[in-house]
């Protein structure tokens, strides 16, 4: 019966789906236990676990209460946000190489932030990460407006993106190399992206914005993923198009902005947390979940690899940026193996 | 009975045809802005000369603290005048091959390319020779560009502008983390080249223009030699095979050109963008599309732009200076989002 | 059985910015008949679709389903009224054939988004009158060109409407698989009821397979009816520019249009010969 083969279909994707994001989920507490326990000194999950239980353990308390912990949450909510908030770009674009950070959403943030540190010299972080929030709000709008004509086209709007980007580039560029005191640290973590100085107050803000907005797209997520379909379709099936688009676009850049306040825009992790979600779950149903894992993984992997696996510690936007670099390569060779289309 | 139609030759191409007396005009326009943007570049700056003190300097009538500044701004100008008309030739010749209007060194990551080489050979190599870093930035260009290339070219439809483009920003991104994950541990290193990022034709002198000016020349005749190639082109590679042009060869002795100018000229004064996007655009209004005439226009209208963004980022924000690659990038861009706007969807 | 819904087009004007495509258009879509419509290319027929199918909002007019607006139903009744089929529909990668039809009860899916069996029966019931229950595990990107625009039609059929408009659902197709494809939405007519509304560019199966034909010329109709009464050379002339014969198709009893050509038409053919049947 073919009811029955429907049913079957069905019910085998969202076991499938359900084991993916399990595994997933138990990564990530993994790669977060190992952040806390890999370091110059290693501490056994035992002594982990005290601290995080709240007792003092003398020199664990420090090193893993105040400057691991902070790092590795950090670490993983930078990473979840970025990572949902780039499957949600690349799937209502169409696009895969559609990332907010490449098409300029990052940059508006680090630019103000930039702004604010270098040439206002705001010493308040608050301050700075509020001004980022709002440049990466306004720099949304701004590339909007400036992609609607007759309404919205994907195309158009990647491109504009592109364009606003290179001009947000060459300014925080400017800015960092004219600064009067360039501190090598500050202006790694605005352009690449950086764990480094991790403190519960940078996490905070995230935090919340996480927890508001992650439910915020989990509702749109169905709509979302009809609009994969086309546009057409998708109206045609009862989405309203239009308006799906503005709130998961608002719900995206607001996760971008707040992420790339507290740690400077990690590159790569909004571009490759989507389609390795999609290469993992295939298409047994929605990526949001899986992708903000993926994206919370990358970063805490990458992190340690950044920290301990070269004689210097680099900040963990650079191996995202070589990670991003490889998997572009692996794309081609693929390609050429399979003779066949993306 | 129908006649025969004779196959066009691949030169009747342009249409609509301008008289040569336009084209011509236009052209002498041109060399007029160029002109008094080199006058301009050697007028100001920080200290701003005066006319009478410009001809005297050339003259060697008398001496003093305006020939000085002249005969320092000299080896700047002449950079800026050859570094822009390299980007506008080498803009040209990328959008001519991939047939696509918003092609540039920097949107399709050629400059990153060509940054990420000479990094790697001066780190790992331990290059030193000037020249050989201009050979080592036009290898970096050209594996760059064909990796671009290769990427944009994935899925359906083939090597899209949209796709290029998104390919060539992805690539920039990748590369230039390569170069972070390389200059860090090495912080000597890493100051000169943070400046040199930016791109700029300051520092520059005699011996540097004289070290580039080969490569330029040689890019410069290979392009100018494809000029015909680049106009059957325009008409699709089925269209330009028919007609008799070897579409491959001359895809690829062109794209060399373009490749060797733009490797020279990001060696010598960092990476430079949109003035590749924007001249193509800008001549192709006063000249039509051509390329015997267009490619000429676009060394000329590039070396005044460059001039002319160098000049302004010296004035705006003195005494110190905005390095031509941000004003090019400020300027530049805008520009882009309006061709964007203005192109029709279905052509990206 | 469908219920029969009504759906009008009264005094629409269509246009893409400045550029207006369609003026002042009536029509009636009959209920519970296959409707073509034809013209030359960038008449405005597929605007018109577009128009009807909810996607584009006209300047003046307006498209009315049973007695009411269209643009002010509330969109989950429209989507499960109005089902459309567009021109070139992106199929996700990797995605099966049942995950894609099942996207069709979208419309039907709560807030909790649970699967009922009402939907699994729907969903069965679309593959199986479109012939493709066997390709239901089959990724939708590795099936033939017939294969992939049948899955297409399951999902608009998932979607249970009334009343079915398609864009061009034959181009691209060679001529077995586009027979296909009209045959199943034929039967769909037939075994259903539903209402169905198709652009079509081949001239001879609109005339085969449509119930009503509209011709549509420089956005505005040029001429609606049964084939048979308006389907002439008179027709072709104005709505398409080109001279020919029309004569009664031995294989189906329908109008057949064969064009007056330049060559191989003979020196003395100047003006069509009526043929009588």
């Amino acid at each position: 019966m073919t009811a029955d083969v429907v049913v079957a279909g069905r019910v085998r994707r969202a076991r499938h789906w359900r084991l993916t994001v399990s595994i997933l989920a138990v990564a990530v507490v993994v790669a977060f236990a190992l952040s806390l326990m890999i370091g110059r000194t290693f501490y056994g999950p035992e002594e982990v676990l005290r601290v995080i239980a709240g007792q003092t353990v003398p020199g664990a308390s420090f090193t893993v209460g105040v400057l691991r912990l902070p790092r590795a949450v950090l670490g993983m909510l930078v990473g979840f946000a970025f990572g949902l908030a780039g499957v949600t770009f690349q799937t209502m674009l169409r696009n895969a190489l559609a990332a907010p950070d490449i098409i300029g959403i990052s940059s508006g943030a680090s630019a103000a932030a930039v702004f604010a540190i270098v040439v206002l010299q705001v010493s308040s972080a608050t301050t700075a990460s509020v001004l980022a929030i709002v440049a990466a709000l306004v720099t949304a709008a701004l590339i909007y407006v400036l992609a609607y004509k007759d309404g919205i086209v994907g195309t158009r709007l990647i491109l504009i993106g592109i364009g606003i980007s290179a001009i947000l580039k060459s300014l925080v560029s400017y800015m960092i190399i004219r600064a009067a005191a360039w501190d090598l640290q500050t202006a790694m973590r605005w352009l690449t992206g950086s764990l480094n100085g991790a403190t519960w107050s940078r996490a905070l803000p995230l935090a919340v914005a996480i927890a508001v907005f992650t439910p915020v797209l989990l509702g749109q997520a169905r709509h979302l993923d009809l609009l994969r379909l086309g546009d057409d379709t998708a109206a045609a099936l009862g989405v309203r198009v239009g308006r799906t688009r503005l709130v998961v676009i608002l719900a995206a850049v607001a996760l971008i902005a707040f992420a790339t306040a507290a740690a400077g825009p990690v590159a790569f992790v909004a571009l490759l947390s989507g389609p390795i979600a999609a290469r993992i779950v295939g298409s047994a149903g929605s990526l949001l979940v899986p992708a903000g894992l993926v994206g919370a993984l990358l970063v805490l992997v990458s992190d340690l690899i950044a920290q301990y696996a070269f004689g210097t510690r680099y900040p963990v936007g650079v191996i995202t940026g070589v990670v991003g670099a490889l998997y572009l390569v692996f794309l081609l060779v693929r390609v050429n193996r399979s003779g066949g289309s993306l | 009975m129908t006649t025969l139609v004779a196959p066009q030759r691949s030169s009747d191409v342009a249409t609509p045809r301008r008289p040569v007396t336009a084209r011509l005009a236009w052209l002498g326009v041109v060399a007029v802005a160029l002109l008094l943007a080199a006058v301009a570049s050697v007028a100001f700056g920080s200290r701003v000369v005066s006319l009478h003190e410009i001809v005297s300097a050339f003259t060697g009538a008398e001496d003093g603290i305006g020939q000085a500044a002249v005969l320092g701004r000299l080896p700047r100008t002449i950079l800026a005048l050859l570094v822009g008309a390299t980007l506008g030739l080498a803009g040209t010749v990328l959008q001519a091959v991939t047939r696509n209007p918003l092609a540039d060194p920097q949107v399709l990551g050629i400059t990153s390319g060509a940054s990420l080489f000479v990094v790697a050979a001066i780190a790992f190599i331990g290059l030193s020779s000037p020249m050989a870093y201009i050979w080592v930035a036009i290898a970096g260009a050209t594996v760059a560009a064909l990796f671009v290339y290769a990427i944009g070219s994935l899925g359906r439809g083939g090597p899209t502008p949209l796709k290029l483009a998104l390919a060539g920003a992805a690539t920039s991104a990748a590369f230039t983390a390569l170069v972070s994950a390389i200059l860090l541990p090495r912080i000597e290193v890493m100051d000169d080249f943070r400046f040199w990022e930016i791109g700029g034709v300051g520092g520059a002198t005699y011996a540097k223009v004289a070290l580039v000016a080969p490569f330029l020349a040689v890019g410069t005749l290979i392009c100018l030699v494809s000029a015909r190639g680049l106009n059957a082109l325009a008409l699709g590679d089925d269209v330009a095979a028919g007609l008799g042009e070897r579409v491959l060869r001359t895809r690829l002795v062109a794209a060399a050109g373009a490749f060797i100018l733009c490797g020279a000229a990001t060696a010598v004064a960092g990476p430079i963008g949109f003035v590749g996007l924007v001249v193509p655009h800008a001549c192709r209004l006063l000249v039509g599309v051509d390329h015997r005439w267009l490619l000429p226009c676009s060394a000329l209208v590039g070396a005044t732009l460059l001039t002319v963004a160098d000049v302004v980022g010296r004035v705006v924000a003195r005494p110190s200076e905005v390095d031509v690659g941000i004003v090019t990038a400020l300027v530049g861009a805008p520009v882009f989002i309006a061709i964007v706007r203005r192109l029709k969807v279905r052509a990206l | 059985m469908t219920d029969t819904h009504v759906l009008r087009v009264e005094g629409v004007t269509l246009a893409y910015g400045e550029r207006t495509v369609v003026e002042s258009l009536d029509l009636l879509v009959p209920p519970g008949q296959i409707t073509a419509i034809i013209g030359a290319n960038a008449c405005g027929k597929s605007t018109l679709l577009r128009a009807m199918s909810r996607l584009l909002a006209p300047r003046r007019g307006r498209v009315v389903l049973d007695g009411k607006d269209l643009h002010r139903l509330p969109t989950r009744e429209v989507a499960r009224t109005l089902g459309l089929l567009p021109q070139s529909p992106i199929a996700p990668e990797g995605i099966t054939v049942s995950d894609l039809v099942a996207r069709g009860r979208h419309p039907y899916r709560g807030l909790l988004g649970r699967w009922t069996a009402e939907d699994d029966a729907a969903v069965a019931r679309a593959l199986d009158l479109t012939g493709t229950a066997d390709l239901a595990d089959r990724p939708v990107d590795e099936l033939s060109g017939g294969q992939r625009q049948r899955v297409w039609i399951a999902m608009a059929l998932a979607q249970e409407t009334d009343i079915l408009l398609l864009d061009e659902p034959t181009t691209f197709l060679d001529l077995s698989h586009q027979v296909e494809v009209l045959d199943l939405l034929t039967d769909l007519n037939r075994e259903r009821g539903t209402t169905i509304v198709m652009v079509l560019h081949d001239l001879n199966l609109a005339a085969r397979y449509a119930d009503h034909l509209v011709a549509v010329k420089a956005g505005q109709v040029y001429a609606a009816g049964a084939p048979e009464t308006v389907l002439d050379a008179q027709l072709v002339r104005e709505v398409f520019a080109m001279n020919s014969q029309v004569v009664t198709d031995p294989v189906s009893g329908r109008p057949l249009v064969l064009p007056i050509s330049r060559h191989h038409c003979g020196a003395d053919r100047r003006e069509p010969v009526a043929l009588g049947v």
